[in-house]
Formats: structure tokens, C-alpha cells, sequence
């Protein structure tokens, strides 16, 4: 392909997923302020526009013109780019995110990999962010976030690889190939040889809420203890960056085990059936938004967990189960050549 | 997880929790030496708010003095009326009306449970469960409504007079009250449901924050923390006051000494005063609210007055004591977090930070309560 | 073994209790009040800042200015005067100030009232950030009130 060509296409996917990004964090905070709302039996956000549609960019206007205040004594270039690093990795992510057969921006052999890179780089912009605060809330905070987060990459990693066992690739879009057909041919169940099915992908559920650190993981920013955790010292946009990388690391989570575990852009239905059983984007959409909204669903649900409640399950029931059922899927695997 | 060795001093650092923290629910101030998530010694530090009630019952006529007790505790300010009203009966012998006395228990005990209500509500939402404070205070709405109705405040009552009641209660009012506990039955189950059987909630509470009755006692704890302990103390059952001894009710008591135990006597203390309020609502009787001989001045005979009733944080007593004239000589407020918030220093020591926000959620405290 | 699975079963079972529950909450209507657009009517005995009750018969109030509700109120945030007038029988009021910046609603000065001539009035609508606003000049209140 001629490189000027490639360069623009390149061009405009950027735009087109940091826009997507941005939209999707702006939107997703309405989502969630609505969504909580709903399940409180309130009204949420009403005023600004209808249904309060334009709060996200009035939110934004707000946060974008205040001023950035740097408190004395902070750890300076690091304070500043502990917020852009958090937020860079999370729009890289969504450079290998394929939403049907043919939108995808960079189409990377290696994408499952380079996503989980991306995603742990998340981290150290939250401990960055904590340690150069020069608060002792923060610093605590990052502290658990990396333990956290180091207890929750394992058992994640670990399922992963018996879907890239089952796909026999790590091309996103591959994998997602693997499961075309019906919604039984998705790797959530376990008739593609991922041994314990729905239990993994509950369970890769729960370790994509514990690295995004939703609630009720949330330990890194839980306000009664840790007044804001990480970013207690941040206002305006620094805080904001924060807010949108939170967001946009829900879309990459959400959208992960879409791809993994159902089926990515495939219809559940057979393709026989007319209309509802055609596979495109908007499956993948419908799925990933479904997703998304039982993560607001569950973060106003349950309080929140304890540092070693959370652990504890990490150590002895997540790493336990993924790692038998790496063995008996490879085991199946083998067994059935 | 309660103890851990702990090696130096030198190896901690200080850290102020409040007085504005979202977990300390008001101005209270808390210096803690923490070894990284452990707590090696916290120092409640309390008086931000301090507005001098005993002081100001000393310079004020007993009647003028009555507004200022449901600015203690602003959640169960009518227990506080009544402990003070009925302190004052006390001295100058006057006969309550009956049916006035039923009125007193029906509005203290939904008092209570609203009082309660936003116990629960806060607690969850210290533990990060913001959903139940809602729902909280969607069942305390009805109950401020019907207070509201009756007493012409929603939050700082100042509803009993010596010798009976501000007004008559009406027939809405007691029939919105059976309305509210049928209502009121099927949402502690929801509770249940939603809060006590959660599992993260539950590994939260078991066994987290021990605080036993020898500890109780050093301190002076009453409330859910006494009742959480295994002691069977309750002021309404051991020293009848009003008409509670014609009351059939128990008092729920736990052994367990942890978190849990704090909850489900609080939650437990809620459907015992639905019971109440339901006999005194079917018992109460026609008549005056107002005793016909109150004294227009009212000067005690000189003397050492003391009672207490059970507010909902615990015991709530008042001391007075009288040289005959028409200001009190001396008045001791004797409130029940100024005890519980006591003992955090102790029982907190060891306990990891999130714990420990855990059990001071348990001690429900009402700051002004504590500064008076 | 069996109390580890039993645990982990039970736990699943109580965490998906709690989301029905707020499942069915979310497709309830909601409950909250859009206060300044909607607004409901106080209760009868809701106590606002005290007014003179006007009289339908004489058209005034009935305030005989003895000082009362000066003298029982635990804050001091009322100011009675009344003079004495030619061929006018006791008193007559010539200022009525509430200072209900302190003012504790605690009714003492409406029940210390003999002729009842004050009342709670329904005022809510309260909120200023000025300290004069919380100065009611009620005798100028009750003769502007129809």
C-alpha cells in the first residue's frame, strides 16, 4: 500500500477513536449519573438540555476553564504527566479494538497482547499521580492500586490465554472469528473447549472491574476513607483527564470480553435468520453497552470491598479457578487434538 | 486481622482524618498514627462544634432551655425532649396526662427509627454502597412528613411541654403511622436482602471491631454498642419511664461483640419499635394532652435531680441540680457519643484503616452529640 | 473443601439478591420532588417565622403588647413596644421585630400568647444571603396583609 494513503487512513482512524474515546467518556458519565439516578429513584441530571443531555459538555467547559492549580511541594513534571499518561494508553487501546469485520484501525497480530500492555501502563499513572502528590491519602491509595492491580492482572492473564489457546491466535479479530455462528458457539460456553465457560467469563468479568477499578473495587479512590484517593490533589482538567481514562478504560474492558467471550460483532443467532441473525457493528455495540451498564449496575449496588477482602479473592479463588481451567482446557484441547 | 506487632514508633506517620473527611460525618477530627494501613494509635480530637448547652441551661429559665435539647442529638431530638420534660415533671410533680404520654412514645419511637434510618443509610455509604442511603431516606421522608404534620418541624423538634404536649395529635397522624410500619416490614426485609445478606457487607462487619462489654463499661458505651456486647441493657425496660412498662417489647441483644452485632441491634431495635408504636396506637386513650396544673414559674425545689431515658444512640441522662430558683443551678447533659466515640482509641488500635472506618460507621455518631 | 465451594456459591447467590432488588427499583417511578418547579403544600402546623394574626372582625391584630412572648423566648429575637394612648384602653402597639436569625421555632412565644394574637406563618421560601432579610417588621406585615 502506498504510504501516503496508509498515513491519512491512519489519520483519520485517530481522530475518529480519540473522538470516539472522548464521546464515550463524556456520555458514559451521563449514563452514569442517570443510571444511579434510576436505581436510587431519582431524576439525575434534568436541567441542562433534555434530559440533561448537555451536561457532559457543560461538565467539560467547567472542568477545561479552571485553573490548574499545582500545590505546593509536588513531585512538578511528574504531577503533570501522571494524568496524560493515564489517559494516552487507554485511547491506544482502542487502536486494536475490531467492531465488526472490517473497523478496525490497526488490524495487530499481536493485539490481546498489546491491549494488556496498554492497560497496565494505566496503573502507573495512578501510582505516579499518588506518589507525587505529596499526600498521604495518595500515596496510600497508589499503594493499593498496584497491589490491585498486580493481584487482579494474574487470574485475567491466565483466561486469556486459554482463549488464545481455544482461538489458536492473538489477532483480536481472529478470535472473534473463532466464534462465529450462534451465541453457542461463543467461548462463554464451554462447547468451544473453554472447560468452565460461564464461570471464566464471570470471572474475567470481575478482573476487568478490579483493573478498570470500578466499585466495588474501588480502593484506589474510595472517598470515605481515602477522601479521593490518587487524585485528591487534582482539579480542573488534571482530575478531569483522570475521570475520562476511568471511562475509557470501561469501553476497552467492556469491549475485551465482548471480543473474548461473546462473540464480538456475530449476531447470537443463527445466520439462517433473516435480519436479526446478520452479524455487523451494532451487535458489538449492543453488547459492549450491556456490559457497561451492569458495571453502573453493580457499582450502586454493593459497598465497597476491603483491601484484603479483595486480595483474598483474588489469591484463593480467581488464580485457583483460572488456573484449573487453563489445565483442563489445555488437557480437553489435547485430548481431543 | 486485629493485631499486628508493631516494631518502632519512628516507622509511623501521622495522618488527620477530619475534621472534614467524608467518613467522619461532621466536624470531628481524628489524629492518627498509622504503621502504613495499620492504625497504631488514633486520638479523637472533638469540641469543633462546641455551643456550651450545659452552660446555656444554666442561664436560661427550665422552659427557655427546652428548645435547645433537640440541637444535642438533631436525629432523635424528641428522646432528648422527653428526657428533659419529664426530668423537669420529675422535680415539680406534675401528672402527665395519659393520653399525652402515649403521644410522647408514639413520636419518640418513629423518631427512632428515623434516627435509625439515616444510621443505616450513612454506615452503608461509609462502606461505599451509596444506593441504601437513598432508599434510607425514602422510608425517613414519611416519617418526617407525619412528624411534620404533628410537631410543625422536621428535624429539630421541640414538640413536649412540661406536663404533656405542644398539641393534639389527629386521627390522620395515627393511622399514617399503622400505615407507615405495614410499609415499613416489608422494606426491613428489603433491607435484609439488599445490605445484611451481601456478602462483601458481611466480610466487612464479622468479626471486625471487637468492642465487648468490660470495654463498654470502662467507658461508659451504652446503646447498640452495650446491647452488641451481650448485656441486656435498655433504659426503657431498666428504669421504666412514661408508659413503656405497659409495652410488650424485647430487647434485642447479641453476643458477637463485632460490627455485625452494632447492626443488626440497631436493625433488630427498628421492628421492636414498630411493636410499639403499633399497642400504644390501638391503646391510646381520649383526653387532654396538657396537665391542667402546670406552674406558670417553674422553681424547682432545691435538690439534685437526675434522669434518663434511651435515646437512640443510647443512654441519654441529665443531671440538674436546683437552688430554688427559676434557672437551673447546675446542668450536667450526660450524652451517649460523647461515651461511644470514647472508646474508638482503644478499640481502633491495630485495626487496619478501612476497618476501623468500618466500626466508627458502627458507633453512629452524632457529632453535635458529642461536643453538646 | 465443601464449606470453600458452599462460600463461594452462597456469596454469588447474595451479591445477584442484591442487584434484583435494585433492578426492580430501577423501573420504579421516581419519588424525588423537582422543588422549584414543583412544590406541595405545607402542613397546616408547620412552623415558619411567627406573623400577627389578623383579625377578619377589627381588620388588625389583636396584640395587647404585654411582653410575653419578649419575655419567654429562649433567644431574645423579639421586640415588643407598646404606648399608651388618649382614650385608648391598655396599650397599643407601635413595633413588633423579629429577628429570626436566631430564632429556634421553638413556640414558646406563640403559647406564652393570652390573646393569641401570633401564629406560625407558612413561609418556607427563606433563603438569602443577606443578614436584613431576616428582619420581619410584623405590625408593618399584618397591615399590609388584605
Amino acid at each position: 500500500m502506498d504510504v501516503g494513503v496508509n498515513l491519512i487512513q491512519l489519520a483519520i482512524y485517530l481522530g475518529g477513536f480519540i473522538g470516539f474515546a472522548a464521546l464515550n467518556a463524556a456520555y458514559l458519565v451521563w449514563v452514569e449519573r442517570k443510571g444511579a439516578a434510576r436505581f436510587q429513584k431519582r431524576v439525575g441530571p434534568k436541567e441542562t438540555g433534555p434530559f440533561g443531555l448537555l451536561q457532559p459538555p457543560v461538565d467539560g467547559i467547567k472542568l477545561m476553564t479552571k485553573q490548574i492549580n499545582i500545590p505546593e511541594g509536588v513531585d512538578k513534571p511528574l504531577f503533570i504527566l501522571a494524568p496524560i499518561i493515564s489517559m494516552v494508553p487507554a485511547i491506544m487501546c482502542f487502536v486494536t479494538v475490531p467492531y465488526s469485520n472490517s473497523i478496525v484501525a490497526r488490524d495487530i497480530n499481536i493485539g490481546l497482547l498489546l491491549i494488556f500492555a496498554f492497560a497496565s501502563v494505566n496503573i502507573l499513572a495512578l501510582m505516579l499521580a499518588g506518589w507525587s502528590s505529596k499526600n498521604k491519602y495518595a500515596v496510600m491509595s497508589s499503594a493499593r492500586v498496584v497491589s490491585q492491580n498486580i493481584a487482579y492482572e494474574i487470574p485475567m492473564l491466565v483466561i486469556a490465554i486459554t482463549i488464545v489457546m481455544i482461538s489458536g491466535s492473538l489477532n483480536l479479530r481472529e478470535i472473534v472469528d473463532v466464534q462465529a455462528g450462534a451465541f453457542w458457539n461463543w467461548n462463554w460456553l464451554p462447547f468451544n473447549g473453554n472447560f468452565l465457560g460461564p464461570i471464566t467469563f464471570i470471572l474475567f468479568y470481575i478482573c476487568s472491574l478490579a483493573e478498570t477499578n470500578r466499585a466495588p473495587f474501588d480502593l484506589g479512590e474510595c472517598e470515605s476513607e481515602l477522601v479521593a484517593g490518587f487524585h485528591t490533589e487534582y482539579g480542573g482538567m488534571g482530575f478531569g483527564l483522570f475521570f475520562m481514562a476511568e471511562y475509557a478504560n470501561i469501553v476497552i474492558g467492556a469491549s475485551l470480553v465482548t471480543i473474548l467471550f461473546l462473540g464480538g460483532w456475530y449476531s447470537p443467532l443463527p445466520e439462517s435468520i433473516p435480519f436479526l441473525g446478520a452479524s455487523g457493528i451494532w451487535w458489538f455495540f449492543a453488547k459492549m453497552y450491556f456490559l457497561i451498564w451492569t458495571v453502573v449496575w453493580i457499582r450502586w449496588t454493593f459497598p465497597r470491598m476491603t483491601v484484603w477482602g479483595l486480595l483474598n479473592l483474588s489469591w484463593k479463588i480467581l488464580i485457583p479457578f483460572s488456573l484449573f481451567n487453563l489445565l483442563a482446557s489445555a488437557g480437553l484441547l489435547k485430548f481431543l487434538g | 486481622m486485629s493485631s499486628v506487632p508493631f516494631k518502632d514508633k519512628l516507622e509511623t506517620f501521622e495522618l488527620n482524618l477530619g475534621p472534614q473527611h467524608p467518613a467522619t460525618h461532621g466536624v470531628l477530627r481524628v489524629v492518627l498514627t498509622m504503621d502504613g494501613e495499620y492504625i497504631y494509635d488514633a486520638e479523637p480530637v472533638i469540641g469543633y462544634i462546641h455551643r456550651m448547652h450545659e452552660k446555656m441551661g444554666e442561664n436560661r429559665t427550665w422552659a427557655q432551655f427546652l428548645p435547645n435539647l433537640g440541637r444535642l442529638d438533631y436525629l432523635s431530638a424528641l428522646s432528648y425532649n422527653l428526657g428533659y420534660v419529664q426530668l423537669v415533671e420529675k422535680m415539680m410533680h406534675i401528672e402527665v396526662p395519659e393520653r399525652a404520654e402515649y403521644i410522647r412514645v408514639i413520636t419518640t419511637e418513629i423518631n427512632r427509627i428515623a434516627s435509625h434510618l439515616v444510621w443505616l443509610g450513612a454506615f452503608v455509604m461509609d462502606l461505599g454502597g451509596f444506593t441504601p442511603l437513598l432508599y434510607a431516606f425514602d422510608d425517613r421522608e414519611e416519617i418526617l412528613d407525619l412528624l411534620e404534620a404533628v410537631t410543625g418541624s422536621r428535624l429539630t423538634y421541640c414538640y413536649f411541654r412540661f406536663g404533656g404536649c405542644y398539641n393534639d395529635v389527629d386521627d390522620d397522624f395515627l393511622q399514617g403511622c399503622l400505615k407507615f410500619c405495614k410499609r415499613f416490614y416489608n422494606r426491613i426485609d428489603m433491607y435484609h436482602k439488599l445490605v445484611t445478606g451481601n456478602i462483601i457487607f458481611r466480610q466487612r462487619m464479622e468479626g471486625i471491631g471487637p468492642i465487648d462489654a468490660d470495654m463498654c463499661r470502662r467507658y461508659g458505651a451504652t446503646g447498640a454498642q452495650l446491647r452488641g456486647a451481650g448485656v441486656n441493657y435498655d433504659v426503657r425496660k431498666n428504669e421504666p419511664y412514661s408508659v413503656y412498662p405497659e409495652m410488650d417489647f424485647d430487647i434485642p441483644v447479641y453476643t458477637e461483640c463485632d460490627s455485625m452485632a452494632r447492626y443488626m441491634v440497631r436493625m433488630d431495635e427498628m421492628v421492636q419499635s414498630l411493636r410499639i408504636i403499633e399497642q400504644a396506637v390501638a391503646k391510646i386513650p381520649e383526653g387532654p394532652v396538657k396537665a391542667a396544673k402546670v406552674p406558670k414559674m417553674i422553681k424547682p425545689a432545691p435538690g439534685d435531680y437526675y434522669h434518663a431515658v434511651e435515646a437512640g444512640r443510647g443512654t441519654f441522662a441529665i443531671r440538674a441540680v436546683s437552688d430554688g430558683k427559676n434557672k437551673a443551678y447546675r446542668m450536667k447533659l450526660r450524652s451517649p457519643t460523647y461515651s461511644n466515640i470514647s472508646l474508638f482509641r482503644e478499640a481502633s488500635r491495630g485495626m487496619l484503616l478501612s476497618d476501623a472506618l468500618a466500626m466508627m460507621g458502627s458507633l453512629d455518631l452524632v457529632i453535635p452529640d458529642i461536643d453538646r | 473443601m465443601a464449606g470453600y465451594f458452599k462460600n463461594i456459591i452462597d456469596g454469588t447467590m447474595s451479591l445477584i439478591s442484591g442487584m434484583i432488588i435494585t433492578n426492580k427499583v430501577c423501573w420504579q417511578k421516581d419519588i424525588t420532588l423537582q422543588y422549584p418547579h414543583q412544590t406541595i403544600k405545607m402542613t397546616p402546623r408547620y412552623r415558619g417565622h411567627i406573623q400577627l394574626v389578623k383579625d377578619p372582625e377589627t381588620g388588625t391584630h389583636s396584640c395587647i403588647s404585654c411582653g410575653m412572648c419578649q419575655k419567654g423566648c429562649p433567644s431574645g429575637c423579639i421586640t415588643v413596644k407598646g404606648e399608651k394612648r388618649e382614650g385608648v384602653k391598655g396599650k397599643v402597639l407601635v413595633q413588633y421585630d423579629l429577628d429570626f436569625t436566631t430564632c429556634s421555632l421553638c413556640g414558646q412565644c406563640v403559647e406564652n400568647c393570652r390573646p393569641g394574637a401570633i401564629e406560625f406563618s407558612l413561609e418556607y421560601n427563606l433563603a438569602s444571603p443577606r443578614k436584613e432579610d431576616y428582619h420581619f417588621d410584623l405590625l408593618k406585615r399584618v397591615e399590609e396583609q388584605k
